[in-house]
């Protein structure tokens, strides 16, 4: 047993959902108690879908267990089918359906439904999320693309051409990161023959085997079915990941030899990032103690991008993907730091508090160990939040991705000059520690004005608990209502009959 | 347990020939896991161990995303492919975890050991574990057990099987009393007190308090009042400690806070006179709140998915007070004894339902077209996508709603939706 505060993944079946969800014409039948079916709001509320996932839970009680589970899961497995019409189905259980052994898959294959039906099984005590979705992904392809055998030849004056595997619903800055590999991809002539999970129909699946390679984009998710297809078609894989500016040049040039193209000029000013990065103002960057988490390939490219490209020093780097524990151990070696692979949250926090960093590039959950420890922090990789879908484009991939980069990783810390005057006038009032960066705003301390109404101690104990993100606002409004009315002394009513008078 | 798994045989017809939909199917309602959420910033000494699966931790981390300004009183231990192997040793690692999580958070004087459905269906006895780990860590850490598991408890039942855990430990006593039962934001509790207290009831105590410490006693001259409609179980364990319901409407809107006072002023023998002295002013107050937001809810037509189980009392409030129109009144179970007085005073003919068939019920949400579509987080944004305006259920039980001084506050959570739209002019 563990005990988890937070987790960074959610259970394999959400990795399935993500798959799911991501594409077209599929629909995921899950055996499922009805509390399972918050894994909706993901979709609904973090990523703002304006569908429903493609998924129908059969949401069995207690009551149905000494009965026939197995029965409501025909039942749904009927209706899913007839009122969807999916052109695949997944089949599979959540972590309650695993214990009662209804077998849902083979259950699914024995009723002769008329639509191809893939059995998942996730199992839910050892797998995790990106397990879940790399492996629903890899059944996917296997089930679609056909036979193995040898690929078809490109027809004669068509361009090379590739697939882009591993985006899926949920993923951070998927959608972003999709725009810049496309751009990245047309600049050298290389054009993409399907991009999946992310918008494919099954039948884009059967026509993976057209393409002269397939991009890794990311591993968490596209690993097994990337290998799969290397090995059934012949398809080799380009698995440089094109996060910060040197990933990208080495992303193209790899893109190119697997093309057969020449190598590609180093395209000057692509990106930004170079030469702010040079500017003098970003001296003050120099050395910067980071400390970096996330999933694998986001923390490992984000490695690269600190000290190569910001000139920042990696004091810590770890990630939650226990798949990948040996390329982040190879990465860590290379910084010289000890490696953190731990989907235990409280480790995490023990680390950070312990060396003390002066950046956290990190998760969601390592934002709230930032935010108790006081140090600045920007989020590099899922687990997402409803933040990290902004409605601008904010790739971390591609040049752009690096422009992002910098200013995302900078923004948080002082501005050059204001760190140095901190350091001169430390006595300053407006220094002082507490003080935060002038970029950020300032929590505003002017003195009351005079003719305030008093507050009697009942009415402030009563004011202390209006939430504090209103409470200023509750103060203000009851002290303009009393000044207004003459009112001497603010008691309980006055602070309600104020807020009926501002209320709307 | 509770509600889903005992749903009284009863007729298909309440009240006054109410029509009631009965329907099973695919449901959309959340898992009493789900109410830790609240009950954690409720109870300020008590923490919440879910034993359970990572879904389960998921589903709370999900729930609370928004909700988290601090460390939350609430984890997860999480059973694994070790644990299904033998349950001796499950049980040795749930008291490892425990050891490790009173050693963290020291201040914890109450800690839940909260089922869940893996925990149920492979037997691991919280019962027992409970017991036997309240006796090692005598006398610093009290450990109880309660089920929010999503085979037997929806949503807000987990609330309900909490407070039904709680009751035992209630100290006993024959001294007159009344209690307020279901978890309120302190905001209002302390309106409630400041009312109840001028009205000459008393003592007044709450369940659950805000320290565990401070429970309440219990006994035959207990009177309680029900402040959330979710609590059958939560009131079956009272009655067998002898105490007696007063049957009331709930305090929602002016109407709801009033009958609800008035119904422990009428217990207490307290007179009209006395009792429109101490209400009359908050009762304006709050009707004059509602008057503003009436003119933009009057006439709309309103539909309930299931949720929260709170879904009959906001009708009743939005149709009485403000004038809308219920199409239909999903909950995930109907409590006829609990809701009497509320049925009561329903629009006669307002069509209810129970349990859910979501593709079903979505169907006919989309024939009807509402105004205004009450339904959980999962489905707002897609009815949103196609055009109805929708209310996210879940802000009701996490918001300050019952009282006199939040009813405008109530009313504005149904009315944003539809300001919200005539502003946007994108
Ligand atoms: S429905 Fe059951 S398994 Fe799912 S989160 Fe709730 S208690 Fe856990």
């Amino acid at each position: 047993m563990r005990l988890a505060v937070w987790t960074y993944e959610g259970p394999p079946h959400i990795g399935a959902m993500r798959v799911a969800t991501a594409m077209q014409g599929v629909h995921y039948v899950l055996h499922a108690p009805q509390g399972d079916t918050y894994a909706d709001l993901l979709f609904t509320m973090i990523e703002r879908r304006g569908e429903r996932p493609p998924v129908t839970y059969t949401t069995f009680e207690a009551r149905d267990l000494g009965g026939d589970t197995a029965a409501l899961l025909r039942a749904a497995l009927h209706e899913a089918c007839e009122r969807h019409q999916p052109q695949v189905l997944l089949v599979g259980a959540s972590c309650t359906a695993e214990l009662i052994q209804d077998d849902p898959g083979g259950l699914a294959r024995r009723m002769g439904l008329p639509v191809p039906v893939i059995p998942l099984e996730l199992p839910a005590y050892q797998r995790r999320e990106n397990w879940g979705a790399a492996e629903t992904f890899y059944q996917l392809v296997r089930a679609c693309a056909g036979p193995p055998g040898p690929r078809p030849p490109r027809p004669a004056g068509a361009p090379p051409r590739c697939n882009l595997l591993g985006p899926t619903a949920l993923g951070f800055r998927h959608r972003d990161d999709l725009l810049e590999v496309r751009a990245l991809l047309a600049g050298l002539g290389i054009a993409v023959n399907v991009v999946a999970p992310l918008g494919a129909t099954p039948a884009d699946l059967a026509r993976l085997p057209e393409a002269d390679f397939n991009v890794v984009l990311y591993p968490e998710v596209a690993e097994p079915a990337a290998r799969w297809l290397e090995r059934s078609f012949g398809q080799p894989a380009l698995r440089v990941v094109p996060i910060g500016v040197g990933a990208t040049q080495d992303f193209l040039a790899e893109a190119a030899r697997l093309a057969g193209l020449p190598p590609p000029a180093p395209a000057a000013a692509a990106s930004r990032l170079p030469w702010y990065s040079r500017s003098v103002d970003s001296t003050y960057l120099t050395g910067k103690r980071v400390f970096l988490f996330g999933d694998a390939t986001h923390a490992i490219a984000a490695a690269r991008v600190a000290t190569e490209e910001l000139g920042f020093e990696v004091v810590g780097l770890g990630s939650y993907s226990r798949e990948f524990a040996r390329e982040v151990r190879a990465a860590a070696a290379q910084y010289g730091v000890e490696p953190l692979v731990t989907d235990d949250y409280l480790e995490v926090e023990a680390r950070i508090a312990e060396l003390q960093p002066e950046l956290i590039l990190g998760t969601q959950m390592e934002r709230h160990i930032a935010k108790r420890l006081g140090i600045p922090c920007t989020v590099i990789s899922a687990p997402v939040h409803v933040q990290d879908f902004p409605a601008r484009h904010s790739p971390q991939m591609g040049h752009e991705g690096a422009n992002v980069l910098f200013d995302s990783w900078v923004h948080p810390l002082m501005m050059g000059l204001e760190e140095h005057l901190l350091a001169m006038f430390r006595e300053d009032t407006e220094f002082n520690d507490a003080a935060p960066p002038s970029h950020l705003g300032h929590a505003a301390a002017a003195p009351p004005p005079p003719d305030l109404a008093a507050w009697g101690a009942e009415a402030e104990r009563e004011l202390q608990k209006v939430p504090f993100f209103v409470r200023g606002k509750a103060r203000r409004n009851t002290e303009r209502f009393a000044r207004e009315r003459g009112i001497v002394t603010i008691t309980v009513e006055t602070l309600y009959d104020a807020k009926a008078h501002f209320a709307r | 347990m509770s509600g889903a798994s005992a749903l009284p045989g009863g007729p298909g017809t309440v009240g006054a020939a109410m029509p009631v939909l009965r329907e099973r199917g695919q449901r959309a309602v959340f898992c009493g896991l789900t109410s830790i959420v609240w009950l954690h910033r409720k109870v300020q000494d008590a923490f919440f161990l879910v034993v359970g699966s990572r879904t389960c931790a998921h589903l709370l981390q999900s729930a609370a995303g928004v909700m988290i300004f601090a460390e939350p009183r609430f984890a997860t231990a999480i059973i694994e492919e070790r644990d299904l192997a033998g349950l001796a040793d499950a049980n040795e690692e749930l008291d490892r975890v425990v050891e490790r999580l009173v050693a963290r958070r020291p201040e914890i004087r109450l800690l839940f050991l909260v089922g869940s459905c893996p925990s149920e269906v492979i037997k691991l006895d919280l019962a027992r574990a409970a017991a036997r780990l309240s006796q090692r860590l005598s006398p610093a850490v009290r450990v109880l057990h309660y089920s929010g598991s999503g085979i037997e408890t929806t949503f807000t039942q987990g609330e309900d099987a909490c407070l039904a855990a709680l009751v035992p430990e209630m100290p006993a006593t024959t001294d007159r009393s009344l209690l307020v039962i279901g978890a309120l934001a302190e905001v209002v509790e302390d309106q409630m007190r400041r009312l109840l207290t001028a009205l000459g009831i008393g003592p007044l105590h709450f369940l659950p308090p805000r320290r565990a410490q401070d429970l309440a006693a219990v006994g035959p001259n207990t009177r309680f009042l029900l402040a959330q409609p979710f609590l059958g179980d939560a009131v079956r364990a009272l009655e067998a400690r002898g105490a007696r319901r007063i049957p009331a409407p709930f305090p929602l809107g002016a109407e709801g806070t009033t009958l609800w006072l008035r119904a422990a002023a009428e217990a207490w023998g307290i007179g009209p006179a006395r009792f429109r002295e101490v209400t009359a002013m908050a009762e304006r107050r709050a009707r004059e709140g509602l008057l503003r937001i009436r003119d933009r809810l009057a006439g709309q037509r309103v539909f309930f998915f299931p949720d929260s189980q709170l879904e009959v009392p906001l009708a009743r409030f939005l149709s009485r007070e403000l004038g809308m129109v219920p199409l239909e009144v999903g909950t995930p179970y109907l409590h006829r004894e609990h809701l009497a007085e509320e049925l009561a005073l329903l629009p006669a003919g307002t069509p209810l339902s129970e349990g859910q068939h979501l593709e079903r019920q979505l169907d006919r949400c989309r024939a009807a077209r509402p105004d205004l579509t009450v339904c959980g987080l999962g489905l707002a944004n897609p009815l949103e996508a196609e055009g109805l305006a929708t209310k996210w259920s879940i802000e009701l039980v996490f918001t300050p709603i019952q009282g006199y001084e939040q009813a405008a506050d109530l009313a504005s959570l149904f009315a944003r939706p539809l300001v919200r739209r005539d502003r946007l002019a994108v």
